[in-house]
């Protein structure tokens, strides 16, 4: 499995791709930094670029990656090698690849400019935002065959998760706005790990004073240690239920 | 014949103080071991030195026109039985005490110093520490509170204002340091006052609340991390000129509440990590000139109930919004004013964009609708219809917007 790991993390940081990706975040994170005196606001702009960098890029490099890599996975069922132990292999080695550049990209320069509870938080919920959309990029990647399908299919997710939900829950709280809706709110915010990343970081933020009884009750559950242990759960949770089907679906499949 | 009468006045005046008056020394272990007994041998216009110790004071009453001075801190204590002072006497000056533990109750506003129908009053140079009502002045004129250092219990139940002021007339309150108590400084009904240079922190409600008092001006002070910030109700003509209101930070608390306020002038104020810089409802002719809104939540709410004011060349940073209001504005008028989010452009070049600004976003005006929705800050939709809105206005109100928005920071 490990060994996957290895030869996949070797392939991917050779490609170009990835050094763009890793490019890109240093360069909106050094620009945002230097640019802005401000460190609190910095880490705001730079929340709003990961909350749709990050998803994206994660989900769509990583169906490509599966689908381009199709033939070595091939090769790789033919040897008396669990499918169990390649599923995972390719997910370490992918994860690990793009975390790398999420790392260098992002972290690094926050803890330069603004290491903080604010900049932890964000570091956190974006290494695990990645892995959670990696793991999407799995489930599309085992259900369809088709390279284009497969792309489209992890567009679509990211375009749901960080649009339409969003969206969605606008409509929601619209139609729903004479009923007590918080309790509703923190559960529909853990449907979408975008939302849960958002919502960790800026209540670390401006938000938290700003939202009144709604806020009390966010802060009060999302600050509580409860509430830090829930989120983080939730977004283990969208880490694994998808690799779990994924690894289900990849099991029985006639390659 | 005029001259001479003149002259004969001014000796009148000059001579008293001189020949008759006396210094009595407080100090322990000697003949006068109370400022009770200092007060009751001393005449108009003697001098009290109370040398350094503590001294049980149970409701001291000074009635005569006395210079009360204390030598290094000396303390009056009431041991939670009574007021510690009261001044009843004009032309009294009292300076450098340390005066603690006034008794709490709920009957009455017991105080660390009270002043009562008095005129000509000086306070400076005390330390209050632990009182229910740090300085009480009551149907008082022409008092100067200077310099003193006023600490509450900072518990919520029994606690009174720091300074408070009750049908008061042109008071001077300067360089007074309050904390922990309910209200920093309490005003009703009092008029034609001079507030500068306070800093209030930390207490329990508000920095600063006050009521009914008309032509009143501050200047310069800090009211920081406050309850509730700074309240003022019901008030015409004040002037608030060049303070500091940071860090009232937490849900319904505002840097500034204005409610029923007219003819006001807010000028040069800084408005610094509020949840709200000002909260304005039935304010009418209120001009807010020159101020710095920065990283506040919400810049200014302006309720609908608000009309005929003016907000010119301010600047507005890094505010999640800058304007919020719960209606149909009108005659509000923006001039002039710097906004970090204005996305016009200046062709000719002339310091001010061609484009109005509107500063009531989309999104601002869902929330107001339906708070709950602020749990999509910042979130991609979010950013969307905001730059929708802004591009083709269609929601947020035609009429309140800013004509000539600056293009740089004002410096001041």
């Amino acid at each position: 499995m490990l060994k996957i790991a290895k030869y996949i993390i070797l392939d991917i940081v050779r490609s170009k791709v990835l050094l763009a990706y890793t490019l890109l975040l240093l360069a909106i994170s050094l620009t945002i930094f230097l640019s802005d005196a401000d460190v609190t606001k910095g880490l705001v702009s730079i929340t709003t670029v990961i909350l749709i960098i990050v998803p994206l890029v994660s989900i769509v490099y990583a169906t490509t990656y599966y689908f381009n890599a199709a033939e070595f996975t091939e090769m790789l069922v033919s040897q008396p090698i669990s499918r169990r132990n390649i599923l995972l292999g390719k997910f370490i080695g992918i994860s690990s690849s793009i975390l790398l550049a999420f790392f260098i990209g992002v972290c690094i320069p926050v803890c330069l400019f603004a290491f903080s509870a604010t900049g932890i938080t964000l570091m956190i919920s974006g290494c695990l935002l990645t892995l959670s959309f990696i793991s999407l990029a799995f489930l599309t990647s085992t259900i369809t065959r088709d390279k284009a399908k497969g792309i489209g299919l992890a567009l679509m997710l990211w375009f749901y998760f960080s649009i339409i939900f969003d969206g969605l829950v606008l409509l929601f709280l619209t139609l729903f706005a004479d009923y007590p809706l918080e309790k509703a709110m923190i559960v529909l915010t853990a449907l979408n790990p975008i939302d849960l990343a958002r919502i960790l970081i800026l209540l670390q933020l401006d938000i938290s004073a700003l939202m009144g009884y709604t806020g009390a009750l966010y802060q009060q559950f999302f600050g509580s240690g409860i509430g830090i242990v829930f989120s983080l759960l939730m977004q283990m949770i969208w880490i694994i239920v998808p690799l779990f089907f994924a690894l289900k679906i990849f099991k029985k499949k006639d390659l | 014949m005029m001259r001479s009468l003149i002259v004969k006045i001014g000796l009148l005046l000059a001579m008293p103080l001189p020949l008759w008056a006396h210094t009595i020394i407080v100090a322990p272990g000697t003949k006068v071991v109370t400022l009770k007994q200092a007060v009751n041998l001393a005449k108009n216009g003697d001098t009290i030195r109370v040398e350094k110790g503590t001294y049980i004071s149970l409701n001291t009453i000074v009635d005569k026109e006395l210079t009360i001075l204390g030598q290094n801190q000396p303390i009056l204590d009431a041991r939670y039985q009574e007021e510690v002072l009261t001044i009843t006497s004009g032309h009294v000056k009292l300076d450098g005490f340390i005066i603690q533990n006034s008794k709490t109750g709920s009957m009455r506003d017991f105080a660390g110093i009270r002043l009562s129908n008095v005129e000509f009053v000086t306070i400076s140079n005390n330390t209050l520490v632990n009182n229910f009502f740090g300085i009480y002045l009551s149907n008082c004129k022409h008092i100067q509170v200077l310099h003193n250092h006023v600490t509450g219990s900072n518990n919520i139940e029994n606690s009174g204002n720091g300074i408070h002021l009750w049908k008061c007339k042109e008071v001077l309150l300067n360089g007074n340091y309050v904390t922990r108590h309910r209200d920093g400084i309490y005003f009703e009904f009092a008029k034609k006052c001079l507030i500068e240079n306070n800093f209030s922190e930390k207490n329990i409600r508000y920095g600063l609340h006050f009521m009914f008092s008309d032509d009143d001006t501050y200047r310069q002070n800090t009211f920081k991390n406050n309850g509730s910030g700074v309240s003022v109700m019901y008030t015409r003509r004040i002037a608030m000129l060049d303070n500091t209101f940071i860090e009232n930070w937490g849900s319904s608390i505002y840097g500034v509440l204005l409610k029923e306020i007219t003819d006001a002038r807010i000028e040069g104020n800084h408005f610094i990590r509020n949840t709200t810089g000002i909260y304005m409802e039935n304010s009418d002719r209120i001009t807010v000139t020159h101020n710095d809104f920065i990283s506040n939540g919400w810049a200014m709410r302006v309720l609908a109930s608000c009309n005929k004011d003016h907000f010119t060349q301010n600047n507005y940073k890094g505010n999640s919004f800058d304007v919020t209001t719960n209606g149909t504005l009108k005659e509000i008028y923006f001039n002039d004013n710097y906004w970090d989010k204005y996305e016009g452009y200046d062709l000719n070049k002339d310091g001010t964009g061609d484009i109005p600004y509107r500063p009531i976003s989309l999104y601002a005006q869902i929330i107001e609708q339906n708070p709950q929705s602020v749990m999509l800050m910042r979130s991609f939709i979010v950013n969307l219809i905001d730059k929708v809105e802004r591009a083709i206005p269609s929601i947020t109100p035609e009429s309140v917007k800013d004509e000539k928005p600056r293009m740089k920071l004002w410096k001041r």
